[in-house]
């Protein structure tokens, strides 16, 4: 059984937290004889910016994969389907010989927004790419780009973002820029569940923590509970990413 | 679909490289290939030298005067003849590779011709380093020597003719400056009958002139027929051709079809796989079919984007080349009916090897990796291997949009019902797309 934790978070707290609007209980998933999910069950509350973590190969992926609804699972439920789940994969989807704004706008064509102007404006704006609004994508920097994957995933208006690894190959001052546009969404209100590699990006920029390895969940909770689990047992005190490998290597992993 | 198929002629727009290569070098290959099939090699360059003196040039057969050098006109028209002095000069040039082969024609060629006994030579030297270009001179002159020979007997057998007519009618002839009269079989069968009727009934010598009488009128009844018998002797054996297989495409109108069709398979091959290998190049692939477009869907536009860029393409193509082959446009219907059965095949066919692909380079490779291979197993003729092994080529051919492509162009072009290469060709389509369909389940990003 995975410790769990629901004490406040470091990070802020969106409007509304506390109303879940993703559960997904006990996936499984296997590929042939490998078990990559192990009856993992998670769920995300308005305004929540949940983080999946865990080391290569732990499942985060095809977690992320089975809530946007790329993959099925071999058991378990997800409560919402694909197109009520904005998804934003780990390498940018987006067409580098079109411009930022025209790939907003096919994709809002294709998700049937209301208004595709309109939101290609809001998105623009969102992502603060206004100026850069008729560059072509592959003349962008990999932040930016990143920014248009993010955008295309919140054309749908979806309350639920999913972010496959959404900082990997950023350089710090990108990284920074993509969580402070992440935070803002999750400050109206969208729930937010990424995965990533780096467990301080988890500590900075999470709510709760969900620690997967070999595709079992080990621990749910904020990441302050965490280091608790680990203080209880050894001493990597302060340090959130010693925490987490003292964490793992107490459970076998 | 709209918007997605208004997506990538965005992406071709903003690509004119890509555009321009996609478009050029099919037609670039596919051009070379049917000049290549519709054009003999140029009027080889070869040596000649002429060692008759030029006051020999003329022989006299049967009182008639026939310039020799006259009869070498077939020959000049078939090679570019490069006059050298000597046949040392014209050896030389054919080791130094100047020329492809040198004639020589030696000084007493006419004298040989005039005396009848002996037939005249004339030499031929060619560099058989190139096997290719050895047997190239080699049959050219051959077969133009061969016309030039049958010129010369041609005017053998008018001579021969006139001198048997002469035999049979009588008439006038003049030999060394002087008029002679010859009497000939028919007059003399006519001076017979009025001299037999002269002679007593009961003459023994009547008998014996009517058997002059008759010997005389067979003869001349046989030599009527010495035209034909002549004429065989100068042609004993004569060609009769009947096609029994295809139709009587003419050659120039088939290289139309292989270039055409050759574009058509390089444009929407490359499209159709570069298009859908490019939605996963850019990671966009899950991103549509997750609810954005189905699969099915998807390969539905990436075919039609693919079959009409190269419709039209293919269309210009024809329109271009009409100006140089004559093309039948009433068949219009015909043609658009052709090109969009195999522009689709085609492009079920590139779907499936985009499938394949998860870059664009790797699809574009895959696509010419695999469609030269099979337009060349196409155009091997019947006959030009082992029959067992014809018939494989053929199932393997069968099996692929290009030989019912090609068939169904040039029956649209030229003459034939294009109905059963159009239902080969959707039978692909579908058989391609289906697959493509299968193989994309197996796409996860």
């Amino acid at each position: 059984m995975p410790e769990s934790s629901t004490s406040p978070a470091r990070a802020q707290v969106g409007p509304g937290a506390g109303a879940a609007v993703l559960e997904a209980r006990d996936l499984v998933k296997r590929y042939g004889d490998r078990e990559a999910l192990r009856g993992v069950s998670l769920r995300a509350d308005r305004g929540e910016l949940v983080a999946v973590i865990g080391p290569n190969g732990a499942g985060k992926t095809t977690l992320l994969s089975i809530l946007a609804g790329i993959a099925r699972p071999d058991s378990g439920s997800v409560s919402l389907g694909p197109a009520q789940v904005g998804w934003v994969p780990q390498q940018a989807a987006v067409y580098g010989k079109l411009t930022v704004a025209e790939n907003l706008r096919l994709f809002a064509r294709l998700e049937r927004v209301r208004d595709p102007e309109q939101t290609v404006l809001r998105m623009l704006e969102l992502t603060g790419l206004g100026d850069r609004a008729e560059e072509q994508v592959a003349h962008l920097s990999g932040g930016n780009r990143q920014r248009v994957n993010i955008a295309i995933g919140l054309l749908g208006g979806q309350p639920v973002l999913l972010l496959d690894e959404p900082s990997a190959a950023l350089d710090p001052r990108q990284r920074e820029r993509v969580w402070e546009f992440v935070g803002s969404l999750a400050a109206e209100g969208t729930a937010v569940v990424y995965s990533t590699h780096n467990v301080q990006e988890a500590e900075r920029h999470a709510q709760r923590v969900i620690v997967l390895a070999d595709g079992e969940l080990l621990f749910e909770g904020s990441p302050s509970r965490l280091e608790d689990a680990v203080e209880r047992e050894a001493s990597a005190r302060g340090d959130f990413e010693q925490s987490f490998v003292c964490y793992l290597r107490q459970r076998g992993h | 679909m709209r918007w997605l198929l208004l997506k990538d002629l965005q992406i071709l727009r903003r690509s004119p490289l890509l555009v321009a290569l996609l478009v050029l070098y099919p037609v670039v290959i596919a051009t070379l290939i049917g000049f290549a099939l519709s054009r003999g090699p140029d009027e080889p360059q070869v040596a000649f030298v002429n060692e008759v003196p030029e006051s020999a040039n003329e022989i006299e057969l049967g009182g008639e005067r026939v310039d020799v050098t006259r009869q070498a006109g077939p020959l000049f028209r078939a090679i570019d003849p490069v006059r050298v002095d000597s046949r040392e000069e014209a050896i030389a040039k054919v080791r130094s590779g100047d020329v492809l082969g040198a004639l020589v024609i030696p000084e007493d060629t006419t004298q040989k011709l005039q005396a009848g006994l002996e037939p005249a030579t004339i030499e031929v030297f060619y560099n058989a380093e190139d096997p290719v270009k050895a047997d190239y001179v080699r049959d050219t002159i051959k077969s133009q020597v061969s016309d030039a020979n049958r010129a010369l007997t041609g005017k053998l057998s008018e001579v021969a003719l006139g001198f048997l007519d002469l035999i049979s009618t009588g008439g006038r002839y003049s030999f060394l400056g002087r008029d002679f009269d010859v009497l000939g079989l028919e007059r003399s069968e006519q001076i017979l009958a009025e001299a037999r009727a002269d002679l007593p009934r009961r003459s023994p010598a009547r008998e014996q002139v009517k058997q002059v009488i008759a010997f005389a009128r067979l003869a001349r009844e046989n030599l009527d027929l010495s035209d034909d018998v002549l004429s065989s002797v100068g042609t004993p054996i004569r060609v009769e051709q009947t096609a029994l297989d295809g139709g009587a495409t003419p050659l120039s109108s088939f290289a139309v079809s292989i270039a055409v069709t050759v574009s058509l398979m390089f444009i929407t091959l490359l499209l159709a796989a570069g298009v859908l290998a490019l939605e996963r190049e850019e990671n966009a692939f899950m991103r549509l079919v997750r609810g954005l477009v189905s699969r099915t869907g998807l390969l539905v536009e990436k075919a039609g984007l693919a079959a009409g860029c190269s419709l039209v393409v293919c269309l210009v193509m024809l329109a271009g080349l009409s100006l140089f082959v004559q093309l039948d446009w009433s068949r219009l219907p015909l043609w658009l009916a052709a090109l969009a059965a195999g522009a689709l095949a085609f492009a079920a066919m590139g779907l499936t090897i985009g499938t394949l692909a998860r870059e664009v380079r790797a699809a574009s490779l895959l696509c010419v990796m695999l469609s030269l291979p099979l337009a060349f197993l196409a155009l091997v003729p019947s006959g030009a291997v082992a029959p067992g092994l014809f018939d494989a080529i053929r199932v393997v051919s069968a099996l692929f949009p290009f030989k019912p492509a090609l068939e169904a162009l040039d029956a649209a072009l030229n003459e034939g019902s294009i109905a059963i290469h159009l239902l080969h060709l959707l039978a692909l389509f579908l058989a391609f797309g289906g697959a493509a369909r299968l193989s994309l389940r197996r796409f996860a990003g």
